[in-house]
């Protein structure tokens, strides 16, 4: 194994500005760890009210989006370098002060044109017609014990009041690796 | 039949349901993975409760966070609900609490109250 370069990764995360990141298994119990590390954390911080929650909840979204997604991939062959269980995400301040969350995780190549599919169409409503759609997805969807029927990424650029950012790399022929990126103001 | 009590803990909320008074409290956070998985024991709840339900009924909903999957199982919870004021067999109240400054969950209770036909109180605290 090749000498790791932790100074070098200290220095881009402390550049980007990340105040808590891990890599590995997500599993329910490291999730909530992490809700009682953030929740101590912005207790602490003389941060506004409003915004704390929102950055709360646009966390749970998130981690628990990929959480999900995890799982459902951990039921397929889950033997590859690529599918084995583990995830990354990281959780920074952004520029004027707000909060930014990241994550990433494998999926499926066929399943990443419709995510991006999804996701492009999200982006592309107004706040009167994201909360529309919400609320037609809640009305008429059933729930699977996977999650909450897409409406989690609905609700992410709900509340998070900016466009989804996103990248999918295309490591192997099975797997892309998707980013997304939520920004808090 | 019994009462439903559940401890709250930080990703699921403090349900205290009563068949003898007939009010159902939903309270604290609720953001499991598995949402169906924690309130599926509810569900059923209700569905008992509904044979024999008390002449009123009602809901306190006061909730700080809660997820999308959550947000399907309320909705749920509702419509079980809405179909009991339907029969007549009850009068059905809901109470929605919010914290003064949190407007989203403001919304989110204008939100069920559009999708269902209860009666709501949207309340601050």
């Amino acid at each position: 194994m090749a000498k790791l370069d932790l100074y070098n990764i200290y220095l881009n995360m402390e550049k980007e500005d990340i105040i808590l990141s891990f890599k590995g298994d997500i599993t329910k119990e490291l999730l909530s760890s992490v809700y009682q590390i953030v929740e101590a954390r912005i207790e602490n911080g003389n941060e506004d009210p409003k915004k704390k929650k929102k950055f709360f909840h646009v966390l749970v979204e998130c981690l628990q989006n990929m959480y999900n997604h995890m799982e459902t991939m951990q039921e397929l062959d889950n033997s590859s370098p690529e599918n084995n269980g583990s995830g990354i995400f990281m959780i920074g301040k952004g520029e004027d002060g707000g909060y930014r969350i990241i994550t990433g995780n494998f999926i499926l190549n066929e399943n990443a044109g419709i995510l991006k599919q999804r996701i492009d169409q999200i982006n592309a409503m107004n706040p009167q017609e994201l909360k529309a759609y919400y609320l037609e997805k809640l009305g008429s969807t059933e729930l699977s014990d996977k999650g909450g029927a897409g409406l989690g990424i609905i609700d992410i650029a709900r509340k998070s009041g900016n466009k989804i950012e996103y990248d999918f790399q295309y490591p192997s022929s099975k797997y892309s690796f998707f980013t997304l990126s939520a920004t808090i103001n | 039949m019994d009462n439903l009590i559940i401890e709250g803990t930080n990703k699921t909320p403090v349900i205290s349901f009563k068949a003898d008074t007939g009010t159902l409290e939903i309270a604290g956070k609720s953001i499991p993975e598995n949402s169906f998985g924690f309130y599926q024991p509810l569900f059923t709840w209700i569905d008992n409760y509904v044979l024999n339900p008390l002449p009123k009924t009602e809901i306190k909903i006061s909730l700080e966070y809660f997820n999308t999957s959550s947000s399907k199982c309320l909705l749920d919870i509702l419509r079980k609900l809405e179909a009991l004021k339907k029969s007549a067999k009850s009068t059905v109240t809901v109470s929605w609490y919010y914290e003064a400054d949190d407007e989203d969950m403001m919304e989110a209770g204008q939100d069920y109250d559009s999708l269902v036909d209860l009666n709501f109180n949207i309340i601050k605290i």
